[in-house]
């Protein structure tokens, strides 16, 4: 099944165009990687495919169902009920984490399933406490954000956005703002995800991971992709722009 | 006139000037957040609005203002002023100018906050009232905090200000007192009072903002 469908999106700012005509799919279970240089325009993509920006033409749907189409050369957005509904489709984990550092860590993770998905308080809790566990959290539960390294931020935010049982989940650079040696923390959780056949979208600034987890890497460059395909396909492709990029990573 | 009598014709004017103080905060506090809203609406018109009624209340003295909210209708309407309107006058003036402070202090700590704050709770589903109340607003009182209680403090040595309207507060009365006795005592009474009002205001915001120290 098709889980997010983006078609010919276009957007720009002021004058500059950011994406030229991207189409992509993410099927249930896949993980799709979204690699590139820096305002190659892969964060305004998924900005896009999280509507924290609209597009300006193109079509997006989610499972199958239309929140934005076409219509004379303009992206027309279906209605503000009908979209909210569909964002609890996705959840997406911030660069910045964006915890809400007036709530405790448990908080954080329990209280949008509970005053925006008005979940039961009993089910809510237990599964907070098993996504903490997973994210090696368990002592961390009423802890504040600011107490906490920028790796477990990270994983609060991850378990967080988990805690709304989202279909889809986002993740705009998660480890950017970390400490290398905090990385791998992060990257092991998402690479647990994958296991579990988590339907995932990362842009992501590390090759390797990207190489190891994803089933999909798309290259962006210019507000195009550059090339798509499998890690294998992208990593031995002859892409000249591709190989440039690459070999920025390997010196 | 001895000194209880003294204190105690100044105690009855100390309770006004508490009154004053606390109901300027009870209606200017909420009406401060409107006029914020206002302030950064969409609305080209609610938010000229906003900030010209901002622009008059802290371009113009605050006795004046008293003067116009007591005069103003006898002026405008030719309606009769009660006496007991004075006090009434006091509180409205003093609320919508200190609403026009605290308006632009919501502001500075609303603008202030980072928009990941927003974008977050957008993703999980907040709609747009309870991302304010429940994840912005709690947030920026703690940001705020310092600079209100600069103007709580400017609040209490205000309240005198209701001599004007010949309202019986501290100030009113501890002139009247050293008039008539050729006495400084009641202004030393009086300025005592102050300092120690406030001192109480400082420790008590103090207090809070330490409450609210348990995240950062």
């Amino acid at each position: 099944m098709k889980l997010l469908e983006m078609k010919h999106i276009k957007k720009q700012f002021e004058n500059l165009e950011v994406l030229k005509d991207i189409s992509l799919t993410v099927e249930q279970g896949e993980v799709l990687a979204i690699i590139g240089p820096s305002g190659s325009g892969k964060s305004t993509l998924l900005r896009c495919a999280t509507m924290l920006e609209t597009i300006d033409d193109g079509e997006l749907l989610y499972l199958g169902e239309k929140a934005a189409f076409s219509e004379n050369g303009h992206a027309v957005y279906v209605k503000n009920t009908e979209l909210k509904r569909m964002q609890g489709n996705y959840g997406l984990v911030f660069q910045n984490f964006n915890l809400f550092p007036h709530f405790s860590v448990m908080k954080n993770i329990i209280d949008a399933p509970l005053r925006v998905q008005k979940r039961e308080k009993e089910e809510v809790l237990k599964h907070a406490q098993e996504l903490l566990k997973k994210m090696g959290l368990e002592e961390k539960e009423n802890a504040y954000p600011y107490q906490l390294s920028g790796g477990q931020q990270q994983r609060v935010s991850i378990a967080r956005a988990l805690a709304m049982k989202p279909k889809i989940l986002f993740f705009d650079e998660p480890t950017s703002a970390l400490d290398p040696e905090l990385t791998g923390e992060i990257l092991k959780v998402i690479k647990n995800l994958a296991a579990e056949h988590m339907t995932m979208v990362i842009v992501t600034h590390e090759m390797n991971f990207a190489r190891n987890v994803a089933d999909h890497i798309i290259f962006m460059d210019q507000g195009v992709i550059a090339q798509q395909g499998t890690p294998d396909e992208l990593f031995n492709s002859n892409n000249p722009r591709m190989r440039e990029f690459l070999g920025k990573f390997d010196s | 006139m001895n000194l209880m009598t003294m204190l105690q014709q100044l105690t009855g004017g100390m309770l006004v000037s508490i009154e004053i103080f606390v109901s300027t905060l009870i209606f200017s506090l909420p009406l401060g957040l409107l006029i914020c809203f206002g302030r950064m609406s969409k609305n080209v018109v609610l938010r000229n609005i906003a900030a010209v009624y901002i622009s008059i209340m802290r371009g113009t003295p605050l006795m004046l203002q008293l003067m116009v909210v007591y005069f103003g209708p006898y002026f405008l309407f030719k309606i009769r002023i009660a006496p007991a309107y004075s006090f009434i006058a006091v509180l409205i003036g003093f609320a919508l100018n200190y609403a026009a402070y605290f308006a632009e202090i919501y502001r500075g700590g609303i603008e202030s906050m980072p928009t990941g704050q927003y974008e977050a709770a957008k993703l999980l589903g907040y709609n747009k009232f309870q991302t304010f109340f429940h994840i912005i607003l709690p947030q920026v009182i703690k940001r705020i905090l310092p600079s209100l209680t600069n103007e709580v403090i400017t609040l209490v040595k205000d309240t005198s200000l209701a001599f004007v309207l010949a309202v019986a507060e501290m100030f009113t009365i501890a002139k009247q007192i050293a008039s008539s006795q050729t006495t400084m005592i009641p202004f030393i009474a009086a300025g005592i009072f102050y300092y120690v009002f406030n001192l109480l205001v400082a420790v008590i915001m103090n207090n809070v903002e330490k409450k609210l120290n348990y995240y950062k």
